[in-house]
C-alpha cells in the first residue's frame, strides 16, 4: 500500500500550511510543503505526489485580486503538469485562497479536464470569488450541507451537514452566466452549500458572503479537484470546535473527513 | 511617461466597496449621494505598447467574470454612471514615496507574464453620483476618502499627473555647529532637527565633541538622538524621581523589575533584556510575549499607524532570541467616543469613529495577512483619548529552547534583510516622545507609514529556515530609529562599520543620514559569520526576499559610518549607550475628591442593566472581532466569542501552539483607566487582578503566569502626571509580588497630551496589564456561557460597597470615590480554589465580574448560553453592611467570579470553596429571562435575555 504523499504548495503570503500539514498527516499522509519557486524550476517534482493542496492565506497579498497572481503562475507555467496530474487520477484540494487560485486558474469548475485538453488555461474563466457582499473580511463558523458525492474528498459520507469556520473577504462565488450554473448543477459539481442550523438555505450571516445559490465549494467534472471557502483543516481536533465546552469532547469528523477520504482514496487506488 | 488602465465592475454586478463608501459618506453627515462606483487605476510607467497593455489588463488586472477595463482613456470617463444625474470624480493615490504594497506584487506578476515595465502605481477613482456642491465633494474627499498626509487628492476637473521627476542626491558631508553654541542655540538645534533632546542632553553631547575637538556630523547627532529617545531608552522611568520628597533611583528597577527579581521563577528564561520576555513552555519550546504601543502614528494615520504597529511587534518576536514564530496577536485600543459631534472635534484631529475604523482595518489587514490569529483584545472609550488614541499591539511567539540566546561576534557580517529603505518614517522614535498639537500632522507626516505584510511574511518564512540551519549569530528588528538603533544595539559591546551606500533603496535621492535613520518597515538586521555568507544569501534569494551585506561587526567599540568610502560618522559605543545624563524629575500625587452621588433607589434596575450593557466600554465588540481571523494556525481552543451562537464575550483566549498537544497558553488583559482618576494605585492593582482572574475564569491557574506592563500617560515632565505613574508602578510591585506573577517585559508611552488653542487634553492614566499563562491540559478550559437549566449559580468572592469609578456611576454622570481595592491574600485563596475546581472539571461556566459588576456578568452568561437565570441578592457574601440593591448589582469589587455548577457537583464544589466567601445565589432556568430578586425579596430585574443581548449588541453593529 502506498503512503499517500501530499505536496502543499506555498509562496509569499501562504499561511494555512501548518494546520493543513497537520490535518493530512493525522489522516496518514506524508507531507512536503514546497515553495512555488522550487516547483517552477523542477516541474517534474509533482510526479512524486498524489495529492496537491493549495492552502489558505493571502498569496502575494491578494493584490490585484485574491489568488490571481499565483493562479497566473500555475496557469501559464504548470498547465501541462496539472493536466497530467488529473489524468493520472490524482487529487487537488484548494482551501480558501487555494479555491480562489484554482478558480482563477480555470481549474474549477473545469468542465473539460477529463478530456485530453492541456490548453485549459486559455479558456475563459467560468466563475470567480468576488468581494463579500458585506465588503468586510469575516471570520465565523458556518453550517455546510453536503449536496453531492461527486467529489472524492467526501465520497462515502452520509452525514447531511458539517460545521466549519470561514475567514475571508473575497468568498462570494459567482459565475460568468446562467449556463455555468446549469452545468455545475447538472454535473453535480456543487459539493457544499451554506445552510442554517436546521439545514435550510438562508441568507446572511449563514451565507457569509452572498454566494450565488449559497455555494461554498465545488468540484471539477472529474471529482478529483475540490475547492472550498471554509477551512476543514481548522476542525480536525475536538478542542477546535466552538461548542466543545457545551457538548463535550468528541472526535470531530467535520473537517477531518476531507483529509481522511483523500488519503483513503490514494491508499486504495495507488 | 506612463499609461493608465482602469478596472471596474460590470453594471450588472454590485460594487461592494462603492456601496460601503456611499453609506460611509452618509454616516459622516453628507446625505444626497445616490451611488458610488470605484475604479481601480493602475499607472504603468515606461514605454509599453498598446498590445502589451491589453495583455496586462486581460491576463492580470481584470476578473473577466465581473469586471471590465479601459486603458489610456480619458481620466474622467465615467462608465457605470447614469448620464442624467450629476456626478463627481475624485482620484486618490498615495504620495510619492509612500509604501504601496501592491506595487511589488504587480511587478512580480508582470515579470511572470513576461512584460517589462519601469514601475507601477495604483490609484482609486471614485465616481460619486449625487447632487452635491464642489465644496462638499472636496470635504468628502479629504474627510472620508483620503488621508492627505499620505495621499494626493484630485477632484475633477483637476487632473492627476503622475510624472514625478526623480530626486537626485549629491553627497555632502554635513557638520552641525555645536562646539560654540550657547544654550538657546542648542535648544534650537534640537528643535529644528526634531531631535527631541533636552538641554542637559545637548550639553552632554557638546561636552563629548569638545573633548574630541570637532563638530559632530548630522548623522552622528541623529544617531545619538535616536538612541537617547524616550522610546528607546525609557529615560523617565529609569531616571531619578523625587516623589513627594522621596528619591526613587530608577522606578522600573524598584518596582516592575524587582518583582521578577524577588520571585526568581525558574520558568522565566529571559526578562527585560531581549525584544520580548521569554518563559518556558514544554520540553522543546519556550514562549515569548511582547506588547508595544503605536499611539502617535495612529493618531495621524490610523490605518498605517496600526498596521505598522502590528508589523513592528511581530518583528519583535521574530527578533527575540534567534527568532520566534508568531502564534497569536492581541490588540487593545483606546479611542474617543464614536458619537462625538463633529463640532466637538479639535482642529487637526480625525473623528474617533474614523480613527477606530482605520485602526481596526490596519490591525486586520496586517494580522490576517501574516496568518497570525488575533484572538484577544479590548477597546476602551473615553472622551480624553480624542487627540491621543492608544493602540497597543501584542504578539506571542513560540521559540525552540536552544534558540533563545544570541550574540554577534567580531567579524560577523551585518546583513539587512526584507524590505527596502525609503524616506518613510524618519524621526519615528523622537516623534513618539513629543506632545501632539494641531499641526503635528504637517510636521511629522513623514513619521507615518504603511506596512507590507506580505514582505514580512516572506521574511518570516525565510528567517525561520535560516535560524534552524544556524546561519546567523544574532538578529534584531529595525523598529524606531531604523538601522541606527538596530546596529547600534547589536554592536554595543563590539563596534561596527557600516557602508551606507550598500543599503538597498526603494528610490534614489536619500542622503546617508536618511538611510541610517529611516524607519522603513519589514527590515531586520542579522549578524552572519563570514563562512555562512553565501549560504544565507542563496536561501533568501530562493524565497524572493532581499538580503544585502552592508557592513561588519568589529572589536574596537566604535560605530563607523561610511558613504562611498568617505567617513561620515564615528562615535564611541560607550558614549552612545552610556553617555546620556540621568534625567531627574519631580513627582507629586494628591487624591482628588469627587462628588459622591446620592442616587435614589429604584424598584426595577432592568433599565440600568441595559444601559450599562449598551455603554461603549461594555457593549459587544463583535464588529471588530469578526474582521480578525482568530482561527488561523488551528490552535484555537477558547475563542474570543463564545456560547451557543458564538457571540458571548470570552474572558481570555486559549490556544494550543503545537497541534496535537494538549498543552496550551492563555492570554488575557486588564485595564481600567477610570479607576485611575480616583486612585492610580488601585487602578493598577485592579488591572492586575482583572488580567489574572480572566486566566482563572477560563480554567487556568496562578502556577505559571507572567505579566507585561504598558504605561500610557500624559506628559510626565509635569509632576502630577508622573506622580500618578509612580503610584501605579508601586501597585504593580505589591500586587504582582503577592500573586507570585513576575513581569517579563514592558513598555511606556509618555507625553500623550494634545494641545489645542484653548486647552490641553490629557489622557487618563492608562496601564495595560497583559497576562500569559501556560496551561497543562486545555481540556480543562471553561467558557463563560451558561450550559444547562437547573445548574446552580454561585458568586465567589466578597462584594463590597465599591462603586467608585464604576459603570453604574458613569451612566448616572458620576465618578465617586470608593474605588475597588485588591485583597491579595483573599484573592490568592479564591483563585487557587477555583483552579482546583476547574482541574476537577466540575465548573460548567465561569465569568469574571468586572465592568458592570454581577448584573452585567450574569446577563452576558445568560444570553451567551441561551438560558435564563433566577438569582437572589440576599445570598451574596458581603463585607460589612450593604443595604442597597444597586450596590450589590453593580459594585465592581475585585476577585469575584460567577460560576455555574451542576447540582450533582455542589457538595464537591462547596468543599473546595469552604474557606472563601461565596454565595449560592441562584440557578439556570429554561425560560429565557434574567430574574434577580433584591434584598426585599422582590424582583428588581426581570428582563428577556434577547432584549439584554440586543442592548449589548446594537451600539457597535456597524
Amino acid at each position: 500500500m502506498t503512503i499517500p504523499k501530499v505536496l502543499i504548495l506555498r509562496t509569499a503570503g501562504t499561511n494555512c500550511d501548518y494546520e493543513t500539514h497537520y490535518a493530512f498527516e493525522k489522516a496518514g499522509a506524508k507531507v512536503d510543503v514546497i515553495h512555488i519557486n522550487i516547483l517552477l524550476t523542477n516541474r517534474k517534482l509533482l510526479k512524486n505526489y498524489q495529492i496537491l493542496a493549495l492552502p489558505g492565506g493571502f498569496t502575494y497579498g491578494d493584490d490585484v485580486s485574491a489568488g490571481k497572481i499565483l493562479a497566473n503562475q500555475i496557469k501559464y507555467n504548470l498547465g501541462e503538469e496539472i493536466t497530467t496530474f488529473i489524468h493520472e487520477k490524482k487529487l487537488i484540494l484548494g482551501i480558501c485562497n487555494g479555491f480562489q487560485v484554482l478558480t482563477k486558474a480555470n481549474l474549477l469548475p473545469a468542465f473539460n479536464l477529463s478530456r485530453n485538453n492541456s490548453t485549459q488555461g486559455e479558456h475563459q474563466q467560468e466563475a470567480t470569488l468576488a468581494f463579500n457582499d458585506s465588503n468586510k473580511f469575516e471570520a465565523r463558523w458556518v453550517y455546510l450541507k453536503i449536496c453531492s458525492h461527486k467529489s472524492i474528498f467526501i465520497h462515502d459520507e452520509h452525514i447531511p451537514a458539517i460545521y466549519l469556520p470561514v475567514a475571508h473577504g473575497e468568498g462570494k462565488f459567482i459565475v460568468r452566466d446562467e449556463s455555468v450554473l446549469h452545468k455545475i448543477t447538472a454535473n453535480h459539481q456543487i459539493i457544499f452549500k451554506y445552510v442554517n442550523e436546521r439545514g435550510e438555505e438562508a441568507g446572511y450571516p449563514w451565507n457569509p458572503n452572498g454566494s450565488v445559490q449559497n455555494i461554498a465549494g465545488i468540484c471539477d467534472s472529474t471529482g478529483q479537484i475540490l475547492g472550498m471557502m471554509p477551512h476543514p483543516e481548522r476542525c480536525v481536533e475536538p478542542t477546535q470546535h466552538p461548542h466543545w465546552t457545551r457538548n463535550g469532547l468528541k472526535e470531530r469528523e467535520d473537517g477531518f473527513l476531507i483529509f481522511k477520504n483523500a488519503v483513503r482514496y490514494v491508499k486504495t487506488n495507488f | 511617461m506612463y499609461s493608465r488602465i482602469e478596472v471596474f465592475f460590470k453594471n450588472e454586478f454590485p460594487d461592494p466597496l462603492g456601496n460601503t463608501i456611499r453609506s460611509e459618506i452618509e454616516t459622516f453627515g453628507f446625505p444626497g449621494v445616490a451611488s458610488v462606483r470605484v475604479h481601480q487605476v493602475y499607472i504603468i510607467f515606461g514605454n509599453v505598447s498598446k498590445h502589451d497593455l491589453d495583455t496586462i489588463a486581460r491576463k492580470l488586472f481584470v476578473d473577466t467574470v465581473t469586471q471590465h477595463y479601459q486603458y489610456n482613456g480619458d481620466t474622467v470617463s465615467h462608465r457605470g454612471v447614469s448620464d442624467r444625474s450629476p456626478f463627481h470624480i475624485i482620484e486618490i493615490s498615495r504620495k510619492p514615496g509612500v509604501m504601496d504594497p501592491a506595487e511589488l506584487s504587480i511587478l512580480k506578476a508582470l515579470g511572470d507574464i513576461g512584460i517589462h515595465v519601469d514601475g507601477i502605481k495604483t490609484a482609486q477613482k471614485y465616481i460619486i453620483n449625487g447632487n452635491l456642491s464642489r465644496e462638499t465633494i472636496q470635504t468628502i474627499a479629504t474627510r472620508v476618502l483620503a488621508n492627505t498626509k499620505i495621499e494626493d487628492v484630485f477632484v475633477y476637473p483637476e487632473m492627476p499627473d503622475y510624472n514625478h521627476g526623480n530626486i537626485h542626491y549629491t553627497f555632502k558631508k554635513n557638520f552641525v555647529p555645536l562646539l560654540d553654541a550657547d544654550n538657546a542655540q542648542m535648544e534650537e538645534i534640537s528643535r529644528l532637527g526634531q531631535l527631541s533632546l533636552n538641554l542637559q542632553e545637548m550639553q552632554a553631547i557638546q561636552g563629548y565633541y569638545r573633548s574630541l575637538k570637532r563638530e559632530p556630523t548630522d548623522v552622528e547627532l541623529e544617531t545619538i538622538a535616536q538612541t537617547w529617545s524616550e522610546h528607546c531608552i525609557h529615560k523617565t522611568l529609569k531616571g531619578i524621581i523625587d516623589f513627594n520628597g522621596n528619591r526613587i533611583d530608577n522606578l522600573l528597577r524598584n518596582t516592575i523589575m524587582k518583582v521578577t527579581e524577588e520571585l526568581n521563577k525558574p520558568w522565566c528564561v529571559s526578562v527585560f533584556k531581549d525584544n520580548a520576555g521569554i518563559i518556558q513552555f514544554d520540553d522543546c519550546y519556550n514562549i515569548c510575549f511582547k506588547v508595544e504601543t503605536h499611539n502617535h502614528p495612529s493618531a495621524i494615520e490610523p490605518y498605517g499607524g496600526a498596521n505598522t504597529g502590528v508589523g513592528g511587534v511581530i518583528r519583535d518576536i521574530m527578533g527575540t532570541g534567534l527568532g520566534g514564530k508568531p502564534i497569536l496577536n492581541t490588540d487593545i485600543f483606546c479611542f474617543g467616543l464614536p458619537d462625538t459631534p463633529f463640532d466637538k472635534i479639535p482642529k487637526g484631529v480625525l473623528h474617533p469613529k474614523r480613527i477606530m475604523k482605520g485602526v481596526v482595518a490596519g490591525v486586520r489587514d496586517y494580522g490576517n495577512r501574516m496568518g497570525i490569529p488575533t484572538s484577544n483584545g479590548a477597546v476602551f472609550f473615553d472622551e480624553r483619548y480624542i487627540g491621543n488614541p492608544l493602540v497597543f499591539c501584542g504578539t506571542v511567539g513560540i521559540i525552540p529552547k536552544n534558540k533563545c540566546q544570541k550574540e554577534a561576534r567580531p567579524d560577523d557580517l551585518i546583513i539587512v534583510v526584507g524590505g527596502r529603505t525609503g524616506r518613510d518614517g524618519i524621526h519615528g522614535a523622537t516623534f513618539s516622545s513629543v506632545e501632539l498639537h494641531d499641526r503635528s500632522e504637517q510636521i511629522s507626516g513623514g513619521a507615518v507609514q504603511i506596512g507590507n505584510a506580505i514582505t514580512e511574511k516572506a521574511l518570516l518564512d525565510t528567517l525561520l529556515q535560516a535560524r534552524d540551519k544556524g546561519l546567523y549569530t544574532c538578529i534584531t528588528d529595525c523598529g524606531a530609529g531604523g538601522l541606527s538603533s538596530a546596529i547600534g544595539e547589536m554592536g554595543e559591546d563590539l563596534g561596527a562599520i557600516v557602508y551606507l551606500e550598500k543599503v538597498p533603496l526603494k528610490y534614489e535621492g536619500l542622503s546617508y543620514s536618511e538611510i541610517w535613520i529611516s524607519e522603513s518597515q519589514e527590515r531586520m538586521v542579522l549578524a552572519v559569520p563570514p563562512e555562512k555568507e553565501s549560504e544565507i544569501l542563496h536561501l533568501f534569494k530562493a524565497e524572493n526576499v532581499e538580503a544585502t551585506v552592508i557592513g561588519r561587526f568589529t572589536r574596537d567599540k566604535i560605530l563607523r559610518l561610511m558613504y562611498n568610502s568617505q567617513g561620515v560618522g564615528e562615535i564611541e559605543m560607550n558614549f552612545l549607550h552610556k553617555g546620556i545624563p540621568r534625567l531627574e524629575r519631580k513627582a507629586v500625587w494628591h487624591r482628588r475628591v469627587f462628588e459622591e452621588p446620592v442616587l435614589s433607589e429604584k424598584e426595577d434596575y432592568g433599565f440600568d442593566v441595559k444601559k450599562i450593557l449598551s455603554a461603549w466600554n461594555v457593549c459587544s465588540k463583535e464588529w471588530i472581532i469578526r474582521q480578525y481571523d482568530h482561527e488561523v494556525q488551528g490552535g484555537s481552543v477558547l475563542k474570543p466569542l463564545q456560547g451557543i451562537q458564538n457571540d458571548g464575550p470570552g474572558d481570555a483566549c486559549i490556544i494550543t501552539p503545537v497541534l496535537g498537544s494538549r498543552k496550551g497558553i492563555i492570554v488575557s488583559n486588564g485595564m481600567n483607566p477610570r479607576y485611575g482618576d480616583i486612585d492610580p494605585y488601585h487602578m493598577a492593582a485592579s488591572a492586575i487582578d482583572e488580567a489574572l482572574r480572566q486566566i482563572i475564569a477560563v480554567g487556568g491557574s496562578l502556577k505559571q503566569v507572567a505579566l507585561l506592563d504598558n504605561f500610557c500617560w500624559g506628559n510626565t515632565n509635569k509632576p502630577d502626571r508622573l506622580g500618578s505613574l509612580v503610584m501605579a508602578a508601586q501597585a504593580c510591585y505589591d500586587i504582582a509580588l503577592a500573586y507570585g506573577t513576575p513581569f517579563i517585559s514592558g513598555k511606556d508611552s509618555l507625553n500623550n497630551e494634545f494641545v489645542t488653542d484653548k486647552e490641553t487634553i490629557v489622557i487618563p492614566p492608562t496601564l495595560l496589564i497583559s497576562a500569559i499563562s501556560v496551561m497543562e491540559d486545555v481540556r480543562n478550559a471553561v467558557s463563560m456561557d451558561i450550559k444547562e437549566p437547573d445548574n446552580l449559580i454561585y458568586l465567589i468572592g466578597l462584594t463590597r460597597a465599591e462603586l467608585g469609578g464604576s459603570h453604574y456611576y458613569h451612566i448616572h454622570g458620576y465618578t465617586g470615590n470608593n474605588v475597588p481595592k485588591v485583597d491579595v491574600t483573599l484573592g490568592m485563596k479564591i483563585m487557587n480554589a477555583l483552579s482546583e475546581a476547574t482541574n476537577q472539571r466540575i465548573i460548567r461556566s465561569c465569568h469574571d465580574c468586572s465592568e458592570g459588576g454581577l448584573a452585567v456578568a450574569a446577563a452576558e452568561m445568560a444570553f451567551a448560553g441561551g438560558y435564563g437565570m433566577l438569582l437572589n441578592l440576599s445570598a451574596i457574601a458581603i463585607e460589612g453592611q450593604i443595604h442597597r440593591n444597586d450596590t450589590l448589582l453593580f459594585s465592581e469589587s475585585n476577585t469575584r467570579f460567577v460560576v455555574e455548577v451542576r447540582p450533582e457537583h455542589h457538595q464537591q464544589f462547596e468543599a473546595l470553596i469552604k474557606d472563601i466567601p461565596y454565595g449560592m445565589i441562584g440557578k439556570v432556568t429554561g425560560e429565557p429571562l434574567l430574574k434577580i430578586n433584591g434584598l426585599n425579596n422582590r424582583l428588581i430585574v426581570h428582563e428577556n435575555i434577547y432584549d439584554l443581548k440586543e442592548a449589548w449588541q446594537s451600539p457597535l453593529r456597524w
